[in-house]
């Protein structure tokens, strides 16, 4: 195996030695006052008990480090969960907001580049203390300070001009979706891709890098969808777009006007319900944390992810398929979806009706490790590819385990674990194939005459 | 040295408790009513039937995946509770006092089980002192407060076994002994031994998101 060539030896200076730009400029503009005074209005105004008991409680016994994979994979005690607690927020509450430009910088690279959002440490802690929730409190500091990597914040942008992270223009939109229906008719004539249809059963959406850089997977998903004969739509206007930089870089504001958005889509389409493609992070925004930000304790409408909306496909017998796909296969439980939604049996549903051949990775379901990649933590862009990839050392090791067993295939049913995972894969030279499940499922699908 | 006795036995004994118990009220009752200010949220998404199904995994040994991957630490964890609790409340010169001061009385260990349980906890004080200084994820988290509250729970331990066994100065010892636990009881709510009250609250709230939101399981 190629393992040995990963070793890393000074990643201790790793963080160190990367400049942001966006991080920079940011921290060049901020004076000890305003430190201190943004970090008290977001403390007092913002956060209450929680914060001060996850912060207060945590007894420093170490236990969290065995949950979390740049621990696991680094070896190094800083990127411990609670150590990532004790270099922001710990710090913070001590010196009651006096901290320097500089430890706002350091803060900033551990709250954005070194923790994914993944929560899988709240499962190791004996308290349950949420790390994840702290290291959005501390992003939400940073940004209002201004202190954002470039990259996430180029897309944070893109959110708020084009109400998508992609910058796609609202005709590109509706040209890519005409497109991808000419190219889907090819497979399936008469094939449709509903524009604002009224009252359709299915309001479907996607995140906005599809239709940039990913546009078959829309035309994978109408195959499906009319293979199932669904009554369906995809709106035409900005509202498509599902997923949520603004979430991850702290901008919660910007976040509520796009989960609104979104609803608003569907609801004054009278959809009876949104379907998401396979992304995770999307289904975090809308069914977790941009609902509640909006005042709804569950979204207002019902949201559901693309695996649970495949699996009922093959529970109802809605679609059929020729034969079952050969090569054997594994399968990565994306965070957000089975730690955020509890997919993971209906993931290995699909699995066990689309695929002959399935081998386990461990751990798995809720314990599986996260791809370094997600919570914003790839969007922040090249200067931190390497760093990033480092710390999926312990995934690249999972992989390899898998890969001993016979799998050939990764099914990875989230956009941004199909980003980490490719790079992880490339870099170890873990030599698998990553798939999502609409690529296996329209590989084998019966067509309909 | 008898008017030491009856002054930590009399007066600073009924101070310890009184700052033990209002103390503790003060701390909960603060926590809660800045929950219900700031994170109302927190009672809508509790859920009794998730935060109970959380707790109870991780009371039970070995019922967590991170208990099964910490063995040494959580059978040491479950014994050092185990003993800290039962301990002062059954050892027989506890139970006497209680006799002789009340009239109450309860079921007293014996004194071979009080021993071993009395080095069960001071082991496992030594277990995590060697924690701490050891391995290096606990290392960088440790603070000298860390120290000191280990210091405050092995002592009543150590200097109550001295006593008992009439070890030479134990006459002193008890003394001390009997100050070193007004204080462990005084420093609770004020410290981080205060985790033993929020340990239900703080799982129990994770199992509720984890349960009710998430329908995944937290352990
Ligand atoms: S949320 Fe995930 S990435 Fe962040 S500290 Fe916890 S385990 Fe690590
Ligand atoms: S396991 Fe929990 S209590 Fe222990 S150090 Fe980690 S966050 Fe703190
Ligand atoms: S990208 Fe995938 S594995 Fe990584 S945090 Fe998101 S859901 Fe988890």
């Amino acid at each position: 195996m190629s393992e040995s060539k990963t070793v890393n030896d000074n990643k201790k200076t790793e963080s160190k030695k990367i400049e942001d730009q966006g991080i920079q400029k940011g921290i060049e503009q901020l004076t000890p006052e305003r430190i201190e005074s943004v970090i008290r209005q977001v403390i007092n105004d913002e956060t209450g008990a929680r914060l001060k008991v996850y912060v207060d409680t945590c007894l420093h016994c170490g236990l969290c480090s065995k949950g979390c994979h740049f621990f696991l994979s680094l070896k190094d005690p800083k990127f411990s969960p609670a150590a990532k607690v004790k270099q922001t927020l710990w710090e913070i509450m001590r010196k009651k907001g006096k901290v320097s430009p500089e430890f706002i910088k350091e803060a900033a690279l551990i709250a954005y580049t070194q923790c994914n959002m993944c929560k899988r440490c709240a499962m190791y802690c004996p308290f349950g203390l949420d790390v994840a929730y702290v290291m959005s409190v501390m992003r939400r500091i940073c940004y209002k300070l201004g202190v954002v990597p470039l990259y996430i914040q180029d897309t944070a942008h893109s959110h708020s001009v084009a109400m998508n992270q992609m910058w796609v223009k609202d005709d590109e939109w509706i040209d890519t979706l005409m497109w991808q229906e000419e190219e889907a008719q090819d497979a399936m004539e008469n094939l449709r891709i509903p524009l604002d249809k009224e009252g359709a059963d299915i309001f479907y959406s996607v995140i906005g890098p599809e239709p940039k850089f990913r546009a078959q997977l829309i035309f994978q998903a109408a195959v499906i969808m009319n293979a199932a004969k669904e009554n369906w739509t995809m709106p035409s206007m900005p509202g498509w777009d599902n997923s949520d930089m603004c979430m991850f870089t702290g901008d919660y504001e910007m976040m509520e006007r796009l989960k609104r958005l979104h609803f608003e889509s569907a609801l004054n389409l009278r959809a009876k319900r949104i379907v998401m493609g396979e992304c995770g992070h999307a289904f975090r925004s809308v069914y977790d944390v941009g609902n509640r930000a909006l005042g709804w304790r569950m979204p207002p409408i019902e949201v559901v992810h693309s695996i649970e909306y495949f699996n009922e496909l093959f529970e109802q017998k809605k679609i059929k398929i020729r034969k079952k796909f050969e090569r054997p296969v594994t399968l990565h439980d994306p965070c957000n979806i089975v730690r955020g939604r509890g997919l993971h049996e209906m993931a290995r549903n699909i699995v066990n009706a689309t695929c002959a051949n399935f081998i386990e990775m461990t751990p798995n379901r809720e314990h599986n490790y996260c791809c370094s990649a997600g919570g914003g933590v790839i969007n922040c862009g090249p200067p931190f590819k390497n760093a990033r990839v480092e710390s999926g050392k312990e995934k690249a090791k999972q992989l390899f385990a898998a890969k001993a067993k016979g799998a050939e295939v990764v099914i990875a049913p989230c956009h941004n674990c199909h980003g980490g995972l490719e790079d992880i894969i490339h870099h170890y030279g873990v030599e698998m194939e990553l798939k999502f499940f609409g690529d296996i499922i329209y590989e084998i699908l019966e067509l309909p005459e | 040295m008898h008017s030491y006795y009856s002054f930590v036995t009399g007066p600073l004994a009924w101070i310890a408790f009184i700052v033990f118990i209002c103390g503790s009220i003060w701390r909960f009752n603060s926590l809660w009513q800045l929950t219900k200010k700031k994170d109302s949220a927190v009672f809508e998404y509790m859920d009794r039937k998730f935060a109970l199904r959380s707790i109870a995994h991780w009371l039970i040994p070995f019922g967590s995946r991170s208990m099964q991957l910490n063995p040494a630490m959580t059978v040491a964890t479950f014994l050092f509770h185990i003993c800290l609790f039962i301990t002062p409340i059954f050892v027989f010169g506890h139970v006497m006092l209680w006799k002789e001061n009340f009239n109450i009385s309860w079921f007293a260990l014996p004194n071979m089980a009080a021993d071993v349980m009395t080095f069960i906890v001071i082991g496992s004080c030594i277990f995590f002192l060697w924690r701490r200084i050891k391995l290096p994820h606990v290392k960088y988290l440790t603070t000298p407060l860390d120290f000191i509250i280990l210091m405050i729970v092995a002592a009543p331990f150590m200097t109550g076994f001295w006593a008992y066994h009439q070890f030479p100065g134990f006459v002193s010892m008890t003394i001390i002994h009997i100050v070193s636990g007004e204080i462990m009881l005084m420093a609770i709510p004020f410290t981080k031994l205060f985790h033993m009250f929020l340990f239900p609250f703080t799982r129990g709230y994770i199992g509720s998101e984890f349960g009710g939101v998430r329908m995944a399981k937290d352990w």
